[in-house]
């Protein structure tokens, strides 16, 4: 899917319309098929980009095209199947607790799938097989039947992943996939994650703070303060352009990842409130 | 006793800076509840003066002993039934009236909210659901038995009606109330990504909020086995048609018969909740 971003400025929808937005007017573009990593300190603006890119946000101003479109002229039906053709993994995975693993990735496929075929699925799950073997490039085999409050937060988000390959998606979307990954793990998510985005040819656009990892990227964009920094071939990006980018942030620099969920555009206080 | 410390004044910064609005709603609390006390004639002391107490016994010593006869037994047996059965069809009926009217109206399942704000027509649909709601349930199932009894005639349907109407909203009412106030997360994400709304349903809120659901569920059908006996009162069947007989003709006995057959009755709706919840969580 090729992508255009024109002056696209975005703020998160609970934001003051005063309020400066969290991503400053930035004009890009991605190729179809390219996979491209998002880099920068807390708060630069990473995952406002990345939920403006999956028409989750609409922009505050400029212009987004996706393969030409800007999906926001479309109307409410025609935005909904656009989005039948992205993918978006939230740093959170977002999988019922109750739910079990083989639904839980099934149901990426949703938006390919009638109400009818889908209620048949949680009868009887289709597509076993298929889940399964996007579970094994997770190397969560044999997790198809588990339920998903059974998992470690690690294994939740490697199920996060799997989605996207159920998900028949041209774009994929991942917000902070190595959050809660050990560093060997994190190698093993990122590549079985670029080389599955290969193989269906969907563009892989991926926030990151493991900036080694970031690197395994052919084309890395550094963001900070809502500002694009650099927009760079891996192998250009320096220890310099790093540090820069890092200034008065060298602790995440270092590795340590901020607790997760602390810029997610998600997240409502849970509150309960009944009349019996 | 005092050290020199406690005599000083606290440091601002150590003080809690919500206390006076807490003092404050404690305050407004009770100064809104002193005129309700005056309008209901709350007087509690009344219960214990020596007259009411005399007649307060007449009446209860009415109901010993609970009349324990074989062919009354399975009288009761029998309506009892009849009111299992009508509070379970009316809470299937208001199931059915319940659910696409939560569908309908819950927030959580608008795509058109994705972005931010709801758009101008699925917000006015939302808002007169939530009022069809306001008015099923507004209405007392009591007035709704009386309507019911003058047109389908005396008899369970007229109970049955009843309660789906006014549980019908109801459920519709905390059904959404449930499905907003819950995790989102999940359903959202399967809206982003391009799920329709019932399928969102089904693969991301139904999940999260099963078990919540059905204990309200069963909780109201216990509710409902309580409201039938109220309706047969005013002629719509069952065990409450059968205690206001006998309390008309002063039969205390067979009263308290029928109560402890509801007793084991809420009970056992207490029991299958709790298991009910058990198996889902």
């Amino acid at each position: 899917m090729r992508i255009t971003l024109q002056g696209l400025a975005a703020r998160h929808p609970a934001a003051a319309a005063a309020s400066p937005p969290a991503l400053k007017p930035l004009t890009l573009t991605i190729a179809p098929g390219e996979q491209v990593a998002i880099i920068g300190p807390s708060g630069a603006g990473k995952t406002t980009l990345l939920y403006a890119l999956a028409c989750a946000l609409e922009p505050a101003t400029g212009r987004l095209e996706l393969d030409g479109v800007d999906p926001w002229l479309l109307s409410v039906a025609q935005l909904q199947k656009l989005r039948g053709r992205l993918f978006l993994a939230p740093q959170t995975p977002p999988l019922p607790p109750r739910q079990r693993v083989i639904t839980a990735v099934l149901a990426a496929r949703l938006p390919q799938q009638s109400l009818l075929a889908s209620l048949r699925s949680l009868f009887y799950p289709t597509h076993i097989a298929e889940a399964e073997a996007a579970l094994t490039r997770f190397d969560l085999a044999g997790k198809l039947w588990n339920r998903v409050d059974r998992l470690s937060g690690g294994e939740r988000q490697r199920v996060g992943l799997a989605r996207a390959l159920i998900s028949k998606a041209d774009l994929w979307l991942v917000d902070e996939p190595l959050s809660s990954l050990d560093p060997s793990r994190a190698i093993l998510a990122i590549d079985a994650l670029t080389q599955s985005a290969r193989d269906c040819g969907a563009t892989l656009i991926t926030t990151l703070h493991q900036v080694d990892v970031a690197t395994r990227f052919p084309r890395v964009i550094g963001l900070r303060d809502g500002e694009l920094q650099f927009d760079l071939l891996a192998h250009e990006v320096t220890p310099e352009r790093l540090a820069a980018l890092y200034a008065q942030h060298e602790h995440e620099l270092l590795g340590a990842p901020p607790a997760p969920g602390d810029d997610g555009a998600d997240g409502k206080p849970a509150a309960a409130m009944y009349c019996r | 006793m005092n050290s020199p410390a406690s005599t000083t004044v606290i440091a601002p910064q150590l003080r809690d800076p919500a206390w006076l609005s807490r003092v404050f709603w404690l305050c407004a609390g009770l100064v809104l509840l002193a005129p309700a006390l005056v309008l209901t004639e709350f007087k509690p002391w009344t219960l214990f003066e020596a007259e009411t107490i005399k007649s307060t016994k007449r009446f209860l010593a009415d109901f010993f002993p609970p009349k324990v006869e074989g062919e009354f037994l399975l009288l009761v047996a029998k309506e009892c039934w009849r009111t299992v059965a009508i509070a379970t069809a009316g809470m299937a009926l208001a199931l059915l009236i319940a659910i696409p009217l939560t569908l309908i109206s819950t927030s959580a399942l608008s795509i058109s909210a994705l972005p931010g704000r709801m758009h101008a027509i699925p917000f006015v649909v939302r808002q007169a659901v939530r009022w069809l709601l306001i008015v099923l349930r507004s209405v007392p199932e009591l007035i709704w038995a009386l309507v019911f009894v003058r047109v389908v005639g005396l008899g369970p349907t007229a109970g049955v009606l009843a309660i789906a109407l006014t549980y019908g909203g109801m459920l519709g009412k905390v059904y959404g109330e449930i499905l907003e106030s819950d995790e989102s997360h999940a359903t959202n994400t399967l809206l982003r990504n391009g799920a329709g709304r019932l399928q969102a349903f089904f693969y991301g809120l139904l999940p999260q909020s099963a078990a919540e659901l059905t204990s309200y569920t069963v909780y109201r059908w216990e509710c409902a086995i309580r409201s039938s006996a109220v309706l047969g009162f005013v002629g719509a069947g069952g065990l409450g048609q059968q205690m206001d007989n006998s309390m008309k003709m002063f039969q205390g006995g067979e009263v308290a018969t029928m109560l402890i057959v509801f007793m084991l009755l809420v009970g056992l709706a207490d029991y299958a909740s709790a298991w009910l919840r058990r198996v889902l969580a």
